[in-house]
């Protein structure tokens, strides 16, 4: 058996030792290639087994000190050394609400125009501005929140909202107290700015899957292009839209620094939206480095664990309600 | 004529008229804050912009001086951080489209990858404290470094995977008719045809860890001096910016403005050209 190659238009004969030898070193090649392929794939789930771990372990004495009333109890006193995620986990959940509140309806409307209403030469520009905002690091949002946003609030916008609820009945106290300029409705709304991106995104993106027959049929008996989004594109893309808004909120619950700057770090629960507060994000951010004690590190440590289950459930279902909408459009 | 139709008709076209308002008033709304937070820092950030800013150390209260040291120290995280996790997420997202592409494995791969990529990055920074800072006993670059490639390898991880995964099957079949070895024909063939994607998903993840604050403040610190030793705490341009727009110093909040305007144009900049390097390597 003899081998003909060819190397730079001559060709060459090898004898046959040389060519199993040759085999033999690709075969190698290829198993060694393939297991550091896949020793590679299994690093990624190595790194996310060791955040559950390393978190779990660090925040193991202050969860055996405190059990199950970590959770409920709001006390955050580092000279006492009692501990308590309350205050922190409410204000992440309120943060987070009032952004889903307001991202939702504008990012749907957004990815509304831009199927539906935007000439075609803009959409692309367009979608391109609105997903800008995302490659916007945090730290600017927070920068920004502190010195032009807060300030604005402050002077033009808490004051009227302080007088136009004030006899109201229950939304009095949510709007309660002086304007500070920060606090967690500031918080709230640089949140939303910042989840804005996501949700649109993901909603224009479901809403372009649309099959154009079932929009055109829709348009064929005559209705109008609020009828077909209300009653045939959002019914057909619920599935998607919800991963993308849970996506969001997945943000918006992890978002550090642009909250941190803005929200006044107060451990406290307090009625009113206008008052300082604080979130886990935040609490880490402002007092790890300068915590003293083992139980405090832990305490903070235990913070972030929680932080990091909230996350990942909800970036779980997000990710299986848009596993789901592929796979029906694929 | 039905009677009261034309009024059901008005009434439907009213409405639907209000909705286009809003839509494209939405639309004006998100435009809006881009518009406002890109003039804010061009206005406060533009004036401090000078050559001194890249020339000088970081100067103490009062005094003049520039970002020489964050901004070197934040080059050096990055490169570290990227020199880490791009072959790691390139090695896993290989694995993914080309062997394992419908295998177990890959299914929870992909998952967790997914969940790591939006994951908060404190928790990222807490993690490598507890794995690098709390064992070694002190703050050190070296941890912020492996901190920011955490936050690298699940993007690159899924850049690698959808280029890969476009690459059409007649490439390999074609390879694999002449004989090639499977490893071969990934990294001649597979790598070459989707290497726009790769670098695409590079400089994307670069984008993501230039501003990146939260993960650094317990891993590489802050140092006021011209230090650039990794195992010790190191300067950041984002940790600064946050040290300094927090100080009562007018002059630190200045450069702190000036910085934000710095990483801000970075990041768009490489958002921009990893859109057009997508773009066009889809066109070809």
């Amino acid at each position: 058996m003899v081998d003909v190659a060819l190397y730079g238009g001559r060709a060459v004969t090898t004898d046959v030792p040389s060519r199993s030898r040759t085999l033999g070193r690709l075969r190698l090649n290829d198993i060694i290639f393939r297991n550091i392929t896949r020793g590679a794939a299994l690093a990624v789930l190595v790194i996310l087994g060791g955040v559950m771990i390393a978190l779990a372990a660090g925040a193991w004495p202050a969860l055996q000190a405190f059990g199950l009333n970590f959770l409920i109890e709001e006390r955050w006193n580092p000279v006492t050394e009692r501990f308590g995620a309350l205050a922190p986990i409410y204000g992440t959940v309120v943060t987070s609400l009032i952004a889903m509140l307001i991202a939702v309806p504008v990012g749907l409307m957004i990815a509304m125009f831009l199927t539906e209403l935007c000439p075609m030469k803009l959409r692309r520009p367009i979608g391109i501005a609105i997903e800008l905002l995302a490659g916007i690091p945090s730290i600017i949002y927070g920068i920004w929140g502190l010195f032009v946003f807060a300030p604005f609030l402050q002077q033009h916008v808490q004051p009227a909202l302080i007088a136009a609820f004030e006899n109201v009945p229950a939304l009095s106290s949510l709007f309660a107290g002086p304007p500070y300029g920060i606090g967690v409705l500031t918080a709230g709304l640089i949140l939303a700015i910042m989840v804005l991106p996501f949700i649109t995104s993901i909603s224009r993106d479901v809403f372009d899957a649309v099959p154009p027959m079932l929009k055109e049929s829709a348009y064929g008996l005559g209705c109008t292009t609020w009828e077909v989004v209300r009653h045939v594109v959002l019914p057909y893309a619920r599935v998607g839209v919800i991963g993308g808004v849970m996506l969001g909120l997945g943000r918006a619950l992890g978002e550090t620094m642009a909250v941190t700057f803005v929200i006044g770090n107060a451990h406290r629960i307090s009625a009113s939206l206008l008052a300082p507060g604080t979130t886990i994000s935040a609490t880490i951010a402002n007092e790890f480095t300068e915590a003293v004690g083992d139980l405090y590190t832990s305490s903070l440590i235990a913070l972030g664990l929680i932080l990091f289950v909230i996350t990942f459930i909800v970036l779980a279902l997000a990710r299986y309600m848009l596993l789901r909408i592929e796979r029906r459009i694929g | 004529m039905v009677p009261g139709s034309t009024k059901l008709y008005a009434a439907r076209r009213r409405r639907n008229t209000i909705s286009m308002a809003l839509s494209l008033a939405a639309t004006a709304f998100g435009l809006g804050w881009l518009v406002l937070i890109l003039g804010v820092l061009l206005y406060e950030g533009f004036g401090g912009l000078s050559l001194k800013v890249f020339t000088e150390m970081t100067p103490p209260p009062g005094a003049d001086g520039g970002l020489l040291n964050p901004i070197l120290g934040s080059l050096m995280l990055t490169a570290l951080a990227v020199a880490i996790g791009t072959p790691l997420g390139m090695l896993a997202g290989t694995y993914m489209a080309e062997y394992g592409r419908h295998d177990r494995l890959s299914t929870v791969v992909r998952f967790i990858n997914d969940i790591l990529l939006s994951a908060p990055s404190i928790v990222i920074g807490l993690f490598v404290y507890e794995i690098m800072v709390a064992p070694m006993g002190h703050f050190s670059g070296w941890a912020g470094a492996v901190a920011l490639a955490v936050i690298v390898v699940p993007v690159v991880v899924r850049t690698t995977e959808d280029m890969l995964r476009l690459v059409p099957d007649t490439l390999r079949e074609a390879a694999a008719s002449i004989g090639v070895p499977r490893s071969l024909m990934i990294t001649r063939i597979g790598y070459r045809a989707a290497k726009a994607g790769i670098i695409t998903g590079v400089l994307l993840a670069i984008a993501r860890i230039s501003g990146e604050t939260a993960p650094l403040l317990f891993t590489s610190l802050n140092n006021q001096f011209d230090s650039f030793n990794l195992n010790a705490p190191i300067a950041s341009l984002p940790v600064v910016i946050f040290q300094f727009a927090l100080s009562p110093y007018a002059d630190w909040q200045k450069l702190a403005w000036t910085g934000a305007l710095i990483i801000t144009f970075t990041v768009l900049a490489l958002s921009i050209v990893a859109r057009a390097l997508a773009a066009s390597g889809k066109q070809s």
